[in-house]
């Protein structure tokens, strides 16, 4: 077990770079380290085979899917939304963090379910809330909200108030 | 009328009855609805339905500034809101990055082990409930009161805390304050150890749990569980060894896992990790100098000044000022932190645009990703077993449907 200082984790953002780059060579887009996390930005279409590559590789063999996530970026056009990975290697404590964007008009991505049997609340949620389809999820309903609602309420352009009213300024102390 | 009762075509075919568990049942402490698929007393299969007390925690949070998100914290595993409530402010201090005197770390680990003692009574008396067993779970709750006369005194607050801030506490602490602690650590472990002599070697306590509700290590690994229930099946991982935060790394103690993960072993992990609580309380106390008035980092553009000098002096009224109507500068970033929360990693995974709120925030929710386990568990077992994997699995409602 390493303690993860900053030469750990350059060392490993590069190991992982350098074996993403070699097999998946036209997957990686860009790739930085932000605070103590390697963070790697890959095309979503091979979203499936990186992640059981990661997982597999005798080396590296990220075991553990800490947890997902949505995001959600309106103003990125072509890539409006996100799919973040975080993974983990206990015995060797590696974590990363993966990035997939998928444009807004086609809300898809392989779903993961198949190779971690917790990815399936976690892919639920997230289709819950931004209404991205995991192609290949064994039950992909809503988890958290009501079956019958037809909105996905963390998207952004979702109001957490009710728009309605008007005795409520935001322009001075908004977001 | 003969077709109803036995069906010739398929003499083998079962008939099963569905039990509907919950959404409110007296044995589930919370919310929960499982449909149950029976053949008799036997479960064959289940499906958990969850969000009955869902509260958009996620969605509010990108409206309000950072110091206000404290008390959503609160309300995720309220039975230890402060280790969640410090997993939040060590977030935040990770994204600005200031680094706290050791002093108040050491005050840190002290609260966090004090609410993680808190979660472990109640979870395992419940257990003890369970099993049809109400004296040891009558007897130990005396002391999470005392746990939370501690809390109430440093925060005001018991049950949802909404303790310290980012970059330290709001006070130091006051005199009774660490009597109260010092009179919980001379008493509790004599407590402990009677309400240990009424389960660990109870016989029909170990007949009810040994077996019930098991789970392999790789299969708990493959379904992210965490915490203790993760250390029950054998998997030593610990969040405060393998990635240490406040200062845990100065600590010398145990993580005690088990074998066979189940209820049982979930029992005596949770148990053993009180004593290695109580340990780290020891030394942490041990370190701290009483007398020291340190109890919060100098970061004035972060850390509320006191009352008295936002009225008399300038600079106090402008970071006043600026906190409060979240004016400070904020850095754009994307931060990971995670701590060791009662049941399991609790991860605050925060991106942050510069502005007042948080652009998104994720919480990595210990129970809501081992509580889908849950129907494999309990498939194959009885009604009764079920009831006790639940209880002794440590599902918090609140942090579960967050």
């Amino acid at each position: 077990m390493a303690v993860a200082t900053a030469e750990n984790i350059k060392t490993l953002h590069d190991t992982v770079l350098a074996k993403l780059k070699e097999k998946f060579a036209d997957d990686v887009i860009s790739s930085e380290i932000d605070y103590d996390f390697p963070v790697f930005v890959v095309k979503r279409e091979n979203i499936q085979n990186i992640l059981k590559f990661l997982k597999e590789d005798p080396e590296l063999n990220f075991h553990f899917l800490t947890t997902l996530c949505g995001l959600h970026y309106p103003d990125n056009k072509g890539k409006e939304f996100g799919v973040m990975y975080q993974l983990h290697n206990m015995p060797k404590n590696f974590r990363i963090r993966l990035k997939a964007f998928i444009p807004g008009n086609d809300l898809e991505i392989s779903s993961v379910t198949s190779l971690w049997a917790t990815a399936n609340w976690m892919e639920r949620q997230e289709y819950d809330f931004f209404g991205i389809i995991f192609k290949g999820h064994p039950n992909l309903k809503r988890i958290l909200n009501m079956d019958d609602i037809t909105f996905f309420p963390m998207r952004k352009e979702f109001p957490l108030e009710d728009p309605t009213r008007d005795d409520k300024d935001d322009t001075m102390f908004g977001r | 009328m003969s077709e109803i009762v036995e069906n010739p075509a398929h003499p083998e075919e079962k008939e099963y009855t569905t039990l509907n568990l919950g959404p409110t049942h007296p044995a589930t402490h919370g919310i929960f609805q499982n449909v149950l698929k029976m053949d008799g007393e036997k479960i064959v299969d289940a499906e958990s339905t969850i969000g009955y007390i869902h509260r958009a925690f996620e969605k509010i949070s990108e409206r309000k500034p950072y110091y206000m998100l404290t008390t959503l914290t609160d309300r995720m595993n309220y039975c230890s809101s402060p280790i969640n409530n410090m997993g939040w402010h060590m977030t935040v201090e990770k994204l600005i990055g200031v680094k706290l005197p050791k002093r108040v770390e050491y005050m840190r680990v002290v609260i966090m082990e004090l609410s993680r003692i808190a979660d472990h009574i109640i979870c395992n008396s419940v257990i003890g409930v369970d099993t049809g067993a109400m004296t040891g779970f009558l007897y130990i709750f005396q002391w999470r009161e005392f746990i939370y006369e501690i809390f109430e005194n440093i925060c005001g607050a018991r049950l949802t805390t909404n303790i310290g801030r980012v970059g330290g506490f709001e006070r130091n602490w006051s005199p009774e304050v660490w009597t109260k602690i010092d009179n919980f650590m001379r008493d509790f472990p004599e407590a402990l150890k009677e309400f240990e002599n009424l389960l660990v070697r109870n016989r029909i306590f170990m007949d009810r749990t040994i077996g019930a509700g098991p789970i392999k290590g790789d299969r708990a690994l493959e379904y992210g569980f965490t915490g203790p229930n993760l250390r029950a099946a054998g998997v030593d991982y610990d969040v405060r060894v393998m990635n240490p935060y406040s200062s845990y790394e100065d600590f010398d103690f145990v993580i005690p896992v088990g074998q066979n993960g189940d209820t049982y072993d979930r029992f005596m992990v949770r148990e053993q990790e009180m004593w290695e609580s109580l340990s780290i309380i020891k030394q942490a106390l041990a370190k701290i100098d009483r007398n020291d008035p340190t109890y919060h980092a100098e970061v004035p553009e972060f850390y509320l000044p006191p009352k008295e000098d936002v009225y008399n002096k300038m600079e106090a009224l402008i970071y006043h000022f600026k906190i409060v109507m979240g004016e400070d500068n904020i850095p754009v970033g994307e931060v990971y932190h995670s701590v060791e929360g009662g049941n399991g990693e609790l991860g605050f995974y925060l991106i942050s645009d510069g502005g007042r709120c948080p652009y998104r925030l994720h919480f990595r929710r210990p129970c809501f990703i081992y509580y889908q386990a849950y129907p494999e568990m309990i498939k194959g077992g009885m009604l009764s077993d079920a009831i006790l994997t639940m209880s002794s699995m440590n599902v918090i409602a609140g942090e579960l449907d967050a």
